[in-house]
């Protein structure tokens, strides 16, 4: 690399105990009694993101460290983030807020007798522990997260959680839920950030999760055809790893695949990293297994594309849980490639960067993945380099840094870097790399070697465990995203910043927020943006409700500005009252529609959408 | 600046202003010639000037101006656009763009903004007294300027107006604006460069279909709002004020000035509304003049000179009063949908909605409202509203008094008053008259209109054009003060006309005023009942009128606030109504002459076009071919 933008050095999570594998643990247990609780809080937290032994915290010395063996980061200290992190929120390590020790009170399950007693003979796993209930009712908006810290009861949770292990078990737990009137919700990877699990809390029937994690499995990989046909419970990180093991990949890796699953994707319309090389979700899929109130719905063939009518995957890819559970999916895959180089470039500033991005997507040259970070994560990548055991290291990034800065001019206070990933053979990836440096330099870009970009990539996971370090101090945050046309960027990204800087004023926040942008997806016609939001709320008396007024102006902002309601995370109940502005009331119409003809008794309850 | 303008600072009462606008307060004045005149000009001139910029930009050199805008992808696309329609080559009108762009854009440079403080210091110090600037103002305005792009909008009486805003945003070291002038004033060879090299850029004064001529003036001025360059400076009204009534606003640049702000190019537009208040105004009897017909002297620069002349007289005092910022953004919250814009191609010029247009010209409205709030009226105008309801003369006891209870009138309606401190009423009232001695004259005890003397031998004729000016003279001061007293105004004379005490009768004649004065006073637009009960609330307060029940009664005190209402709107009623049978015979000369109407005002052509609008607007009269 030439220039060490010290982004934070993590690797990627070990993959020897994955979710799954602890869950499928869980399943052995199970059949011993039927009332196990199946124990994801035992490896993850029940209060906060990802693995349990995995968290940032300020130690004795005031300085911060990441724990756990997990990640290559884990075990080392960030000197220089405590320093960002009192100096961009104006927080002192001396002001903890630690969250309430213990779980939230949960109010008693209203179990539906009629239909505990159908289920029980069916032999499908089911519990109504209140630990287990409460991690499926929510996802990971702050408001939730929040809620379980402060130790507040949640309205509504569901009153029992099921364990299908196959789409047969599922067609059963449906039909009962339509014979005995019971509210499903489905559960996926619990990485929801629209409110999408939150239990309505004027449900008055027995609300029951449907957790598809034991629907994990691989169930054939055709070669010819390069498609592999996958059990829609199965997390992100296993689907990988196990196609890995025969040589192939879906290429699919949204920045929460750790822990997401498969049906969530398909629900929510997901989209991965490199959809520039595999495409997003709905590229993907070829075929798609949903059971619903009404039946089980497919097609009859895996032709690649049809004319017939509007395509039915449609109607399910976003669906959010409101129509029914897919239980398996026929998914593309790809022979992992043979070469993969990471790279980055680094701009005198924003406008730069975006500049070429677009540059890159006009002449259709995006690696399989190209994002740009803004100049505030660029200095948070700084914030958390790991100690530096070398002198000769900083002597080196010193030079770096001089050249950058003083030789070409470029203003610290102004540069952003965009991190890239190149995928496929040796030769083509070496001249298309060179291919997009050319179109960089154009825009002023300075190549800033490989180390960055991985680095880079996983800034996110980083982004998500921090989160829980900043609520241990004062600090809330959150993160949301939308898609919008590239003559838009710059001022939607100015002006959305501008306005949560005005929100917060106006409502009291005593600090200044921290407010950062990146562009992480590049389409022919626009760009997704992903917006990072935090500010220290000590002096507010309801932080949370402050917080989702500023969010709420935001996303005004982002639609008044030519923004998408969403371009990946969906719509659940967080974004609810945009729809019919977002898709005319025609269209929310259509879309009831089809609600009320598959799901007439609102049985897949859990009220997204619409 | 240590001298604070005392009288200024004055507690007024503004109950009606709080009720339309709670944020409104008012500031103190500080004079900035008072360090003028102890201190060296010429080091004033030049002195270091390094104002602060919006969000830091580094300010764009005029060239560098010029290629951004042609290359900008709005006129590209007129170009071709143009270049389809008329067959020529997109060179051709590029070129042409590039002429037009020539033509019209400012050379802004410090040099010649030095030599007009130096020059103007000179001039201010023999012309006025006081130029008296809110501190405050500036401040919020220094604030503004750093956050948001501004549009600063000045009442416009004077072609003073724009050199002194030049002036005092170099005095405190603001960011100097780039202002919207007509062309006329190219026409003054040197002083046309001149006004070009102190921020001026000129623009034709029709240009009606030229897509071109639009595209390249919308875009010039959109390119400096954008990116901050400096703060765009235009006259809401599109021209002088003859009258001294504020003119019904334009919307042309108002409505490309906030199009950025709806298309999300900037995230807020700032309107500032600034009340320029003369005491005397250098152009008013040449003002009257051309009300009455004598055509508009060409802007030239030997006229320049030979206006050297005013040079020797005494114009008493300026108030500048910068406003509070508006903000657009606040403004338009839930008036327009900005997600309309979202399906059209930003660059492709787009007649505005009706949502927006409407939005526009209620900003308009709103601002030179606010302008009008903050004007500063002088115990002479109240004088002269006195004097026009008696042109016969008064004794100055008797206009002494009437002045006085007149004062406590205004100050009950929030008039922003600048009555001087402590000193005897006699005083103010003998001081006033001495200010404007070239209008009224005291002779035995009376106080009377001076009629311009006689060259010689006078015709009839000449006599009573003379006797024109001399009103429409004093009727520009009047006019100063129509917009504290208008809305009770008009209900006074519509209680006078409803010959019924219910309520919605007396609604209902007000409403036709309301309606029919629209185009001669600021009413904006669809306020009718709100400006009903302001001017019931008004009137109640200050015990000239009762309202029992669904009645509106006068009291037996409200008998002298409201024929002085009725005398104040008189003219304007007998000019109405006389002009309607005179449409067509063109006697209302004739009319004056024989003595059959004794109001002057009705031979301002301000009148007869504001009134031939209303009746056009109210149907009365319709254009026919001929």
């Amino acid at each position: 690399g030439l220039f060490h933008l010290s982004i934070v050095v993590l690797c990627p999570p070990l993959t020897s105990d994955s979710i799954s594998t602890v869950l499928a643990a869980a399943t052995i247990t199970m059949k011993l009694t039927s009332t196990v609780c199946f124990p994801r809080q035992e490896i993850m937290k029940w209060n906060g993101w990802g693995y349990s032994d995995s968290k940032f915290l300020f130690n004795k010395k005031g300085q911060a460290e990441f724990t756990g063996k997990r990640y290559r980061l884990s075990g080392m200290v960030l000197p220089s983030l405590q320093d960002w992190f009192e100096n961009t929120f104006g927080a002192s390590v001396n002001h903890k807020s630690p969250p309430a020790l213990n779980a939230s009170a949960v109010p008693p399950a209203s179990l539906n007798e009629a239909f505990v007693e159908d289920l029980k003979a069916t032999g499908i796993p089911f519990s109504h522990e209140a630990e287990d209930r409460v991690f499926r009712a929510h996802g990971h908006c702050l408001h939730e997260i929040f809620a379980l810290r402060e130790g507040k009861k949640f309205e509504r949770v569901p009153d029992m959680v099921v364990w299908p292990n196959c789409h047969s078990d599922v067609v059963k737990i449906v039909e009962l839920a339509c014979k005995h009137n019971v509210c499903l919700i489905p559960y996926g990877g619990g990485t929801s950030v629209t409110s999408a699990l939150e239990c309505p809390p004027e449900e008055t029937r027995c609300i029951v999760s449907l957790d598809t994690s034991q629907m994990n499995r691989i169930l054939w990989i055709d070669e010819k055809n390069l498609v592999a046909h996958v059990e829609a419970g199965i997390i992100g990180q296993d689907l990988e790893r196990l196609l890995n093991e025969s040589g192939y990949c879906t290429g699919h890796e949204p920045d929460s695949m750790e822990f997401s699953s498969l049906g969530g994707w398909v629900a929510t319309r997901a989209s991965g990293m490199k959809k520039n090389v595999y495409g997003n979700i709905e590229d993907l899929v070829i075929h798609i297994k949903v059971v619903t109130p009404r039946g089980v719905i497919e097609k009859s063939c895996q032709g690649p594309r049809m004319s017939t009518g509007p395509d039915i995957h449609h109607f399910i890819l976003g669906s959010e849980g409101t129509l029914g559970v897919v239980t398996e999916v026929t998914m593309k895959i790809r022979p992992i490639p043979e070469y993969q180089k990471y790279g980055s470039v680094v701009f005198p500033n924003f406008e730069a960067g975006v500049a070429c991005l677009r540059e890159v997507a006009k002449q259709r040259c995006a690696p399989a993945s190209i994002r740009l970070m803004d100049n505030e994560q660029f200095q948070f990548g700084h914030a958390l380099k790991p100690q530096v055991s070398s002198i000769f290291t900083n002597f080196v990034e010193g030079l770096k840094k001089f050249y950058i800065t003083k030789f070409k001019g470029f203003d610290p206070h102004q540069l952003v870097v965009a991190t890239l990933l190149f995928e496929g053979d040796r030769e083509r990836v070496l001249q298309h790399e060179k291919q997009v440096y050319d179109i960089a330099a154009t825009f002023g870009g300075l190549a800033a070697g490989e180390d960055n970009g991985q680095r880079g990539y996983i800034l996110t996971f980083v982004i998500a465990y921090l989160r829980d370090l900043g609520m241990d101090y004062y600090v809330v945050a959150e993160s949301f995203e939308t898609s919008v046309p590239w003559d838009r960027v710059l001022d939607l990204c100015r002006n959305v910043k501008e306005r949560i800087n005005r929100e917060c004023k106006e409502r009291g926040v005593q600090f200044q927020p921290l407010t950062s942008c990146r562009v992480t997806q590049t389409y022919d016609a626009g760009a997704c943006v992903y917006f990072y939001f935090a500010f220290n709320y000590r002096g507010l008396a309801d932080p949370v409700h402050t917080y989702e007024r500023v969010e709420h102006a935001a996303r005004e902002e982002i639609l008044a500005n030519g923004g998408s309601l969403s371009h990946h995370h969906g719509v659940g109940k967080l974004r609810k009252e945009w729809m019919k502005e977002s898709i005319s009331s025609l269209g929310v119409g259509m879309l009831q529609s089809v609600k009320d003809y598959v799901d007439p008794d609102n049985i897949f309850g859990n009220r997204n959408l619409l | 600046m240590s001298t604070v303008c005392a009288s200024c600072l004055n507690i007024l009462v503004f109950v009606t202003l709080q009720q339309r606008d709670p944020m409104l307060k008012r500031d103190g004045f500080e004079d900035i010639l008072e360090e003028r005149r102890n201190s060296s000009d010429l080091k004033y001139a030049l002195r270091c000037y390094a104002p602060v910029l919006y969000k830091g930009v580094t300010p764009c050199k005029a060239n560098m101006l010029k290629n951004i805008v042609l290359q900008s992808d709005q006129l590209r696309y007129v170009i071709n656009q143009v270049s389809q329609e008329s067959g020529e080559a997109p060179d051709i009108i590029q070129e042409e763009a590039s002429v037009i762009l020539e033509e019209m854009a400012h050379r802004l440079q410090i040099s010649t903004v030095r030599f007009f403080a130096f020059a103007l210091s000179k001039a201010f110090k023999t012309l006025f007294q006081h130029v008296c600037v809110n501190e405050e103002g500036i401040q919020r305005l220094q604030q503004a300027i750093q956050e948001h792009p501004v549009v600063l909008l000045p009442s416009h009486r004077s072609y003073m107006d724009f050199l002194l805003m030049s002036y005092i945003l170099y005095t405190y070291d603001l960011a100097l604006p780039v202002i919207a002038a007509g062309m006329d004033f190219m026409g003054m060879k040197f002083v046309g460069e001149m006004l070009r090299m102190s921020g001026a850029f000129f623009i034709r004064r029709s240009f009606g279909g030229d897509k071109l001529y639009w595209a390249v003036f919308s875009e010039y001025v959109k390119t400096m709002l954008r990116n901050g360059f400096a703060p765009i400076e235009f006259f809401l009204e599109g021209t002088r004020s003859r009258t001294c009534k504020s003119l019904t606003p334009k919307l042309g640049l108002l409505n490309i000035v906030i199009e950025p702000f709806f298309k999300g190019e900037v995230f807020d537009v700032n309107l500032v509304p600034i009340s320029i208040s003369y005491e005397r105004i250098l152009e008013e009897s040449l003002y009257a003049r051309e009300l009455l017909g004598v055509p508009k002297p060409k802007e030239s620069t030997s006229g320049l000179l030979k206006a050297r002349r005013i040079l020797s007289e005494d114009y008493g005092s300026i108030h500048v009063y910068f406003g509070q910022p508006v903000s657009v953004r606040s403004l338009a919250q839930g008036k327009v949908n900005r997600s309309t814009y979202n399906l059209f191609p930003r660059h492709i010029p787009r007649k505005p909605m009706e949502e927006t247009q409407s939005f526009v010209n209620d900003t308009a409205y709103r601002i030179v409202r606010l302008q009008e709030d903050n004007m500063v009226l002088k115990p002479w105008v109240l004088m002269a509203s006195l004097l026009l309801q008696n042109l016969e003369g008064m004794e100055l006891s008797v206009l002494t008094e009437q002045t006085v209870w007149l004062r406590g009138l205004a100050l009950s309606y929030a008039a922003f008053l600048d009555w001087p401190d402590h000193a005897p009423t006699a005083k103010v009232v003998s001081s006033s008259l001495a200010l404007h001695r070239g209008l009224a004259c005291v002779s035995g005890g009376r106080v009377s209109l001076v009629v311009g003397e006689p060259l010689g031998p006078v015709t009839p004729e000449e006599a009573l054009f003379n006797r024109a000016v001399s009103v429409l003279s004093c009727a520009s001061y009047r006019n100063q003060v129509l917009h504290v007293f208008l809305r009770p105004a008009m209900l006074a004379v519509a209680m006078h006309t409803a010959a019924s005490s219910k309520k919605n009768e007396v609604y209902n004649c007000f409403s036709f005023l309301w309606d029919m004065f629209s185009n001669d006073f600021i009413l904006c637009p669809g306020d009718t009942v709100q400006d009903f009960e302001e001017a019931c609330y008004l009137l109640v307060k200050t015990g000239a009128v009762q309202m029992p029940q669904q009645d509106i009664v006068m009291t037996d005190i409200g008998q002298p606030t409201l024929s002085f209402f009725n005398g104040l709107l008189e003219p304007f009623l007998q000019g109405y109504q006389m002009l309607l049978p005179t449409l067509r015979s063109e006697h209302s000369v004739l009319c004056v002459f024989t003595g059959n109407l004794r109001c002057y005002e009705v031979l301002s052509s301000d009148m007869q076009k504001n009134a031939l609008a209303a009746l056009l607007r109210m149907d009365a009269v319709r254009k026919v071919k001929v």
